[in-house]
């Protein structure tokens, strides 16, 4: 009974927008050779229509971060909380609140057996969502990624860069309040690379969505985020938070201009520290 | 492109092409050799007792005869074989347990039990369904067992960040997931069940293809001998086709299955 009162309680404070808060996350992987403290004491507040991007070296836990906050890994000691509610109570996700993101992986992920549409329309499917408006969705989502056209196609006929919109297309699906993205582009060449951050920018500003996002690039990191989070490794820990100042939309030539290149030497200088 | 379009016709010119080759090396090598017909008989006299066999109403009760065999066998193989293989790529303990009694009777020379099956279950069909699919099973558990471990752990991560339910992880993710591994298996399997129901009649009853190749050797009928191995390999190419036609049309978009193969 008092479940049914929060779901009809929920949608209230749910319309789209969701801010995100971990306090003193910490993450231990056990195995039989020991144990290895991934995360330590991580503080971070993501308000909501924020794009904070994470960045670091490969091996600072920053894919750890993303999967505790996605309630695919349970934190070892700490909160995640989302909209003010638990993701993570214990070692159980709080399934209502996770419904409400959206993963994008690096890897597309997409089932080889579904056509692009089935696939972009998977987590309306689990919903049971009905086929006509499933259809309908996807071909709307399609043309927004600039899909348009390859609804029917299978995912081994898209070159790499069609198939990873395809995954953003299928995380948009159910109108997520967050979207959780871990190194999306990162096997992507530079030029689809270039063009996914400026359709992403275009993505999170018309959805209004909260973005975390992990990357390795700086770079790229500055060009779509509201802030970096640096992250450094063993155990990993938040080196420091930058803030981009700089006016959207954003357009790729914006690499040349003093405020960019002043925050990608500032937080490479920070990257080197740790050295 | 080029390379898609020669692979495609490439088979059905190189295939007539190769038993025309067989077909003239043969007959060339009997008769410069002089070879007797008892040995290595011409193609034109097993033609000519294919043809014999394939007017022969008989001969399409002993196709009738193995066929049967051969598909009760698959099909108790495939779906033991699904089954077991399943169980034990979900339960890794029970896996590690039977480890020991798989690997024993893999290693065991199973045509070799069929005296014992004939004693247990006489003459009749049942030895030979038995055989068939214990040839066939293990293909077919080995390949599922695979295809249970082999499912893409980035594809579990979007079905669990869906929330997706256990049945529904199961529809649409482990099931279409493994159907590649269980035609794999299958196509093996069906070989095997048709090498298990003919070594089964081999040895004993008075039906089916094996039993009249015992037969044409008992009558020293070396030209209908070799018409019904024609006669098997024909039937076996058939099944084998059936079950790829099979993989075909449920799995088309595996990569085992080619391009040209979409509409």
């Amino acid at each position: 009974m008092t479940d049914h009162l929060l779901e009809q309680a929920a949608p209230a404070s749910a319309v789209t927008h969701l801010e995100l808060e971990l306090a003193g996350v910490d993450k231990v992987y056990s195995s039989r050779r020991g144990s290895t403290e991934a995360l330590r004491g991580i503080d971070l507040s993501v308000a909501s229509g924020e794009f904070v991007a994470l960045v670091g070296r490969s091996g600072c836990g920053k894919t750890t971060l993303l999967r505790i906050l996605a309630g695919l890994l349970p934190p070892t000691a700490g909160e995640v909380r989302a909209g003010g509610r638990p993701v993570w109570r214990g070692t159980r996700r709080d399934e209502e609140t996770v419904s409400r993101f959206g993963l994008v992986f690096q890897d597309a992920n997409l089932f080889p057996w579904f056509s692009i549409e089935d696939n972009v329309a998977l987590p309306l499917k689990l919903r049971g969502t009905d086929r006509a408006t499933r259809r309908a969705r996807a071909h709307e989502l399609c043309d927004l990624v600039g899909l348009g056209g390859f609804e029917k196609s299978l995912p081994r006929e898209l070159s790499g860069g069609m198939r990873q919109r395809a995954a953003i297309a299928r995380a948009l699906s159910c109108d997520p309040s967050v979207l959780l993205m871990d190194e999306p582009f990162g096997a992507l060449d530079a030029l689809t690379r270039d063009r996914m951050n400026m359709e992403l920018q275009s993505i999170a500003a018309s959805t209004g969505a909260t973005v975390v996002f992990v990357t390795h690039s700086i770079p790229e990191a500055v060009f779509l985020a509201d802030r970096v989070v640096l992250l450094s490794p063993r155990p990993g820990r938040i080196h420091s938070v930058v803030d981009v100042d700089l006016a959207r939309p954003r357009e790729l030539e914006i690499d040349v201009e003093p405020g960019f290149r002043e925050t990608v030497r500032s937080l490479r200088g920070a990257l080197d520290e740790e050295d | 492109m080029e390379q898609r379009g020669l692979s495609k016709w490439l088979p059905w010119i190189s295939a007539p092409v190769l038993l025309v080759l067989l077909v003239v090396v043969w007959s060339l090598v009997v008769s410069v050799f002089g070879i007797s017909e008892f040995v290595l008989p011409p193609p034109s006299a097993v033609a000519a007792s294919l043809g014999e066999l394939l007017v022969d109403p008989e001969t399409w009760g002993h196709v009738q005869v193995t066929v049967s065999e051969v598909l009760t066998g698959f099909v108790i193989a495939l779906v033991l074989g699904v089954l077991g293989g399943w169980v034990l790529g979900r339960v890794a303990w029970l896996e590690v347990a039977m480890r020991p009694a798989l690997v024993a009777f893999q290693v065991v020379p199973k045509v070799a039990l069929i005296p014992i099956f004939v004693i247990w279950f006489g003459f009749g069909l049942t030895s030979k369904v038995i055989m068939a699919a214990i040839l066939a099973f293990f293909p077919i558990l080995l390949n599922v067992l695979l295809g249970v471990r082999s499912v893409d752990p980035g594809h579990r991560d979007v079905m669990r960040g869906l929330g997706a339910s256990r049945w529904s992880t199961f529809r649409n993710l482990e099931l279409p997931s493994t159907l590649p591994y269980v035609f794999a298996g299958m196509e093996v399997a069906i070989v095997f069940s048709v090498i298990g129901a003919i070594v089964g009649e081999y040895l004993g009853g008075n039906e089916g293809l094996g039993f009249l190749v015992v037969s044409s050797l008992n009558a020293l009928d070396a030209p209908a001998l070799f018409a019904v191995i024609v006669l098997l390999a024909a039937v076996g190419s058939v099944l084998f086709f059936a079950v790829n036609l099979a993989k075909r049309l449920v799995i088309p978009w595996h990569e085992s299955v080619s391009e040209k193969e979409f509409a």
